[in-house]
């Protein structure tokens, strides 16, 4: 598989390496090399000619780069995994070259260690529940990883229940790991989340959007009314208001924040603001 | 016959330690040599090409936290859950204050304060360290404090 997609890029590589730098905020596709800031010197097609001479280009020491999701190395190249936009976040200090990632959009969950999650318990079976967060497998998630769990004194949780947790496992081999504890052993806000309310799924772009901090979206519903409201990076969000109209009322902005621009969403929450 | 059967000691009766004494030096390296040999065969390993990996400067990092600064996944609003609301406030401020008190190490406990209150404790952890026979000399007075009272012990004629 991975030999496999080397090859495939490695056609593609002859003519389109195109340099990160020169790419960011614009559309990259799977098979794509990029070139970092410090391979364009030397490899980049034509990069030597319109580039004026360095005079330190040798002293210059490699910069440490984070090559996020959508993004894979691949020796000392870097390839494109995912279509999306090419985003870069610029380092905090020295020996650091930031971080680049393909913000992508798509429904389909793949765990990823120490993300939050929302989950929903399959089975119980000894040790162990099984739970549905949306990837390929169902992940573990040991009885004893709940804040306070004892041998004896075993958490309350039944089949069918909400779990919010975090990844302590997961990787391409292995089963998904989750645990509702952190570091601490504390929950700090996981475990399983209260009785009612309504869970809807949406694309996993649309949860990283509500996440960001600066996001208008969920500072408006904030003020439409008192609500609790979980979101899971699985794509799944929970909602729960005073009543059920209130909470459905909710679910339905939110799905429909996916494409609607600025202006419709400030319409219909002056229109739901009124009534 | 005798003879014959008086050198043919077996390898491993030569090899045990008080026969090494009697050996010369010939039989010694030839002994050492094979035991060699059968460690070296012994050690296995995985006959494949030296993996030549290059030091990579590029890191692989699955996960979106890294990228974006994302908040924390339970909101509540307009008091419908106090608890989680708290927590809201608590693990969105953490990620930014985290940058902050790194430069404002506020003491918490000023010096002269300390000072102050180390003072009056001389006395307490004096008797601490104090035999117990000179602790009996350590009196409280009326401020609570403790201060040692040397009082010299000597031969008390009795009254008759």
């Amino acid at each position: 598989m991975a030999e496999a997609a080397a090859v495939v890029a490695e056609s593609l590589a002859g003519y389109r390496a195109r340099a990160a730098r020169a790419v960011l905020e614009q559309v990259v596709l799977p098979g794509e090399e990029l070139l970092l800031p410090e391979q364009e010197d030397g490899e980049g097609p034509g990069g030597a000619g319109e580039r004026p001479l360095r005079l330190n280009a040798g002293a210059r020491s490699r910069r440490r780069v984070v090559c996020g999701p959508g993004l894979r190395r691949c020796g000392d190249r870097l390839l494109v995994t995912k279509c999306g936009r090419l985003r870069h976040k610029e380092p905090g200090s020295g020996n650091d070259g930031g971080v680049y990632w393909v913000d992508s959009q798509q429904k389909r969950y793949v765990p990823v260690k120490g993300d939050h999650v929302i989950g929903i318990v399959t089975a119980k079976s000894g040790d162990i529940f099984k739970v549905d967060v949306g990837g390929s497998e169902p992940a573990s998630l040991s009885y004893l990883a709940f804040e306070g769990a004892t041998k004896r004194n075993r958490p309350n949780v039944q089949v069918g229940d909400l779990i919010y947790g975090q990844f302590v496992v997961a990787n391409k081999d292995m089963e998904p790991e989750m645990v509702c504890i952190d570091s601490c052993g504390r929950a700090n806000g996981m475990g399983v989340i209260g009785q009612d309310g309504l869970l809807f799924k949406v694309t996993l772009g649309l949860i990283r959007r509500l996440l960001a901090s600066d996001c208008e979206i969920l500072q408006e519903v904030g003020k439409l009314y008192p609500l609790e409201i979980v979101f899971g990076m699985n794509g799944r969000i929970w909602v729960k208001a005073k009543t059920i109209q209130q909470t459905l009322i909710l679910a339905n902005i939110l799905e429909a924040c996916e494409h609607m621009t600025a202006d419709q969403r400030k319409q219909i929450f002056s229109r739901l603001a009124e009534s | 016959m005798a003879a014959e059967r008086k050198t043919k000691l077996s390898k491993n009766v030569l090899r045990m330690k008080f026969m090494q004494r009697g050996l010369d030096s010939e039989t010694k390296k030839q002994l050492e040599e094979e035991e060699k040999k059968i460690i070296s065969e012994e050690h296995w390993y995985l006959d494949l090409p030296e993996l030549k990996e290059k030091e990579s400067f590029i890191i692989e990092e699955q996960s979106f936290l890294l990228c974006e600064d994302l908040l924390y996944g339970r909101m509540s609003f307009r008091g419908f859950n106090p608890e989680v609301e708290k927590l809201m406030l608590q693990m969105n401020a953490k990620n930014k204050a985290e940058e902050v008190e790194e430069e404002t190490v506020e003491l918490d406990v000023s010096d002269e304060e300390m000072a102050r209150r180390y003072e009056t404790l001389v006395g307490t952890i004096g008797k601490k360290f104090a035999k117990k026979r000179d602790r009996a000399n350590y009196e409280e007075d009326e401020n609570g404090d403790l201060k040692p009272i040397k009082t010299k012990k000597m031969f008390l004629k009795p009254q008759d």
